[in-house]
């Protein structure tokens, strides 16, 4: 019988032929997690499972980007301690700057096609991005990676998205992905692995952002092929392919050559509606960032549109790159120019404000027009403030009005 | 006597515990002193050992951040009972402990406010006369909140769940 993607990478490190519905235990290739938590699991792992030392060093990576550089006393302390940890058990620190993890592994090519990245964050499925299994666990099951090797999984069904045509100008891919989450609904792919097909075309920067909201469905993996345009980035194993004899469990397809700028409204990822619908709606702060739109693409996009513009008077535009190597790209052409001209306040690459912790905490008048990927109330700050959801190029035409804004007309 | 607290569809993590208030923002905090509380600032004051949790679909679903989960069983939550569970919320809360069930029939019947008995072993809610069977745990389940969640499960058997 054919197998899916998940069906495929969760076999091969098995061992043995698994589908659907079986429960494996495989020894993860790679083990992430950042600043917010690694603490904490280094507590769990000393005492509750009373282990001193991590069995495979060389598969851990920890990357410091949810509090980046330290806001607090406490988080200053916290993350000495993740340096310190790291030195002692020789596990590769990327270090405050550095970025997301999310972009930092793909960039270092850590994750990899075929490969399974447990991550200690929901967003982890974006390593799928390059055809890896990659999903998010709590901490307790990453600190029980850390003494054992291993993890236990479900096999998940999975949910074929077909993907055809190709996007018409102003329209990108989170656009689609807000369309996903529009019509999967936020928990449409609770338990399933998505499978982006049709999308051999598509650059990477644009799977990252399709992959990274494979969650926001639900999603435990969200996987693109790896084929394609992208392929200079992978090194794809022979023995991952697109099965014909594939089983899914849904099938959606979308025909993009039409879609409109899509906008998700507060409180929730998959309140989306098209930007039409929302048009002309007060906006306080622009946040252009995260691991779903915090690179050079997105900036550069957003750049087309604000180059030789000064955003709207009482608008704060905070531009978050993903990573230190997606801002040096935006320095390098200009891009980062024509944005601070614009009026935008750049702060260090990592997580930014997308969790309301530092560098632009929401308060409670404040509404906000993101990048990111969640819009749950009091996500980034105050309960009471309002959090939109759109792509770079709307984050743009919205920073230049200071009310959401269609980008095509600008 | 427990006390239902119930919530609506799609509560999300932020909603139980914000990042904000996350231990590596408050390290000398009591993260359980932070469940809801700003979604239900009246749960964050008065909750109960031995409350339980009612919700619609999708309960637990956004972060991965298990500080979330901490905080209810800090809170000593006796039950969640939801339509459904997202994935990962579904086994933090496993992993640490917390009985969780999926059931219309008893997510119907019971109401904000509502004081019930819960009796885990006979597998029960009681709410005044009538009495309401707890849905059968998949195996795997059962297994790990017998022991008491998932590190004295590895614990007590030297193996993962389903581990041959």
């Amino acid at each position: 019988m054919g197998q899916t993607v998940a069906e495929q990478i969760l076999s091969h490190r098995a061992g043995k032929t698994v589908k659907a519905g079986d429960f494996v235990v495989v020894e993860p290739d790679v083990v992430m997690s950042h600043d917010s938590l690694t603490p904490g699991i280094i507590k769990i792992l000393r005492q509750e499972l009373g282990m001193e030392k991590v069995r495979h060093p060389e598969r851990l990576v920890f990357v410091l980007d949810h509090v980046a550089p330290a806001s607090t006393v406490g988080t200053a302390d916290l993350q000495n301690q993740v340096r310190r940890f790291a030195q002692e058990q020789d596990v590769r620190l990327f270090d405050v700057g550095r970025g997301i993890c999310h972009q930092v592994l793909v960039e270092e090519k850590i994750a990899a096609p075929g490969k399974i990245v447990i991550g200690s964050d929901s967003h982890s499925t974006g390593y799928g991005s390059v055809g890896a299994f990659g999903t998010g666990m709590g901490s307790t099951d990453i600190a029980l990676i850390w003494a054992t090797g291993r993890t236990w999984l479900r096999v998940p069904e999975t949910y074929r998205v077909i993907v055809e045509g190709r996007f018409p100008p102003g329209v990108d891919a989170k656009d689609l992905a807000l369309k996903l989450c529009r019509e999967i609904t936020i928990d449409g792919a609770n338990y399933m692995a998505v499978e982006y097909h049709g999308l051999d075309w598509m650059p990477l920067e644009n799977r990252q952002t399709l992959a990274s909201m494979a969650v926001e469905m639900g999603g435990k993996a969200g996987i693109v092929p790896p084929f394609g345009v992208a392929a200079e980035h992978f090194s794809t194993p022979e023995w991952l392919s697109i099965d014909p004899g594939a089983q899914y469990a849904r099938t959606l397809t979308v025909d993009i050559s039409s879609l409109e700028p899509q906008v998700s409204k507060p409180h929730a990822v998959d309140h989306v509606v098209d930007l039409s619908d929302v048009a002309g709606t007060h906006v306080d702060v622009v946040f252009i960032g995260t691991c779903t739109n915090g690179r050079y693409e997105d900036m550069k996009a957003a750049a087309g549109l604000l180059a030789g513009k000064r955003i709207a008077k009482n608008v704060r535009l905070i531009v978050t790159p993903a990573s230190s190597r997606e801002l040096a790209r935006a320095a390098a052409d200009g891009t980062l120019t024509a944005l601070l001209e614009a009026g935008a306040t750049l702060t260090t690459p990592g997580c930014g404000m997308c969790m309301g912790r530092h560098q632009g905490t929401l308060g409670e008048e404040d509404v906000c027009l993101s990048t990111a990927n969640r819009n749950f109330k009091g996500r980034m700050g105050s309960p009471n403030a309002q959090i939109y959801l759109a792509s770079p190029a709307v984050a743009a035409a919205t920073a230049l009005t200071g009310a959401i804004t269609d980008p095509r007309g600008c | 006597m427990s006390t239902v607290w119930k919530f609506g569809a799609d509560v999300d993590t932020d909603q139980i515990v914000p990042g904000r208030y996350a231990p590596y923002m408050r390290p000398d905090a009591d993260v359980g002193e932070a469940a809801f509380i700003e979604a239900r600032p009246e749960f964050a004051k008065n909750a109960q050992a031995g409350d339980v949790i009612v919700a619609l679909e999708n309960f637990g679903c956004g972060s991965s951040r298990e500080y979330a989960v901490e905080a209810l069983r800090r809170r000593k939550v006796g039950a969640i009972i939801a339509l459904s569970f997202a994935r990962i919320f579904y086994r933090n809360a496993l992993n640490l402990g917390i009985p969780l069930f999926e059931s219309p029939e008893i997510v119907a019947a019971l109401q904000d406010g509502d004081e019930v008995t819960l009796d885990i072993p006979n597998q029960r809610v009681r709410l005044g006369e009538k009495s309401y069977l707890l849905p059968e745990l998949p195996v795997f389940a059962r297994e790990i909140l017998e022991a008491g969640g998932i590190v004295p499960y590895v614990r007590m058997h030297g193996r993962f769940p389903e581990e041959e």
